[in-house]
């Protein structure tokens, strides 16, 4: 059956998330799941946008970020955030820090059948790491993102946010 | 080239309250250091990410000054956090850059290129307005009053001595004087912001 408008996912509910969260900035690297977002942050005068070059470099930042008691949320692609692994390792988890990674989930299809091996490793990557994640499809889901948020204040550590909207949403 | 310890004294009487992330530098800054809980040693939890972790301090605590010390090895890794730096040119952000030309901990084998790097002209490239570049400690002393007058991104490349290390990191002596939790513990404490 063909996605229907009703299976989008709204930017300004994701964003709205994000604010009601105390998000203060945004540490980002642009990626197609998660492109919807950046006209709307960019606008959104509480926000600031951090831009990385390296999803690696991210981490170190939103570290640096939640030790001078700011909220930070990550903002990459499930590519991205394989390569940063290390980082993950050491400066999030190693130094406990709460926070939120909303990470583009290329490849995802809802039926399990994909042709791109950067999705099938997404989640035995978080698992590998231990990292809990939500995955958030459409607006319906869009509460898990504050499911999210709690869990990572109450665990200090990172807590994954799957954007699964690339095939069948916003970025059809 | 000047050893590490001279430099990091040289620094300490112009440190005023500044916060200091000492990266490769910690081992001689915890016992130079007088304000303790404005230091972040946090070790080296991922290589690459000092100055990350620096700029998001930066940008976190815009009434702190930040002054990070970052090797070139660090940094090699992650050269594109210099354009972040740049864009966001956070007016208390004080870039240091240890320059040994090699991996000391891990042996001292050579960094790629070691000798023929210009990291201050990358930092330029990359659009800090300023930066140095200093291979005597005499020098360095003479500048730094002014670079820690005017406001940042600064980016200052500093060559010093290596100072190699090849005992197996399980039997290194620590230099450590607190845990890492007990460091980010002190530093919200003398902040007065909560975790």
């Amino acid at each position: 059956m063909a996605p229907t408008q009703d299976a989008q996912l709204s930017p300004q509910l994701v964003l709205d998330e994000m604010k009601k969260n105390g998000v203060t900035h945004v540490v980002w690297l642009p990626d197609s799941e998660t492109n919807f977002l950046y006209q709307l942050m960019q606008a959104d005068p509480s926000l600031q946008l951090v831009p990385v070059s390296r999803e690696g470099l991210a981490f170190s930042i939103a570290a640096g970020l939640a030790t001078g008691s700011q909220t930070p949320a990550i903002l990459i692609q499930n590519t991205g955030l394989m390569e940063s692994g290390d980082s993950l390792r050491g400066w999030a988890i190693g130094l406990q820090i709460p926070m939120v990674m909303m990470v583009g989930y290329r490849g995802w299809t809802r039926h399990g059948v994909n042709a791109d091996s950067a999705a099938t490793y997404t989640e035995r990557f978080l698992n590998a790491f231990g990292i809990t994640y939500y995955l958030v499809e459409t607006s319906a889901d869009a509460p898990r993102i504050s499911i999210a948020f709690e869990e990572a204040r109450r665990t200090q550590r990172p807590v994954a946010v799957l954007m699964a909207d690339e095939y069948h949403g916003f970025n059809r | 080239m000047f050893q590490t310890a001279d430099m990091l004294r040289v620094f300490q009487a112009h440190r005023g309250d500044a916060i200091v992330v000492p990266g490769r530098g910690a081992r001689h800054w915890a016992q130079i250091s007088t304000r303790p809980n404005r230091d972040v040693p946090v070790g080296d939890p991922a290589m690459g990410g000092h100055a990350g972790f620096a700029l998001g301090l930066a940008l976190a605590r815009p009434a702190d000054r930040i002054v990070l010390f970052d090797s070139e090895g660090d940094l090699l890794m992650s050269l594109g956090i210099l354009a972040t730096v740049a864009e966001l040119a956070p007016a208390n952000f004080y870039h240091f850059m240890l320059d040994n030309e090699c991996y000391a901990t891990t042996g001292g084998q050579p960094v790629p290129n070691a000798k023929n790097v210009a990291y201050d002209v990358i930092a330029r490239g990359a659009g800090y307005p300023r930066a140095l570049a200093f291979d005597k400690l005499e020098d360095f002393e003479a500048s730094l009053p002014s670079i820690l007058a005017q406001p940042g991104p600064v980016f200052a490349a500093l060559k010093v001595v290596p100072e190699v290390e090849n005992v197996p990191i399980g039997q290194r002596v620590r230099w450590q004087t607190r845990t890492r939790d007990r460091v980010l513990a002190d530093l919200r404490a003398e902040l007065g912001v909560a975790r």
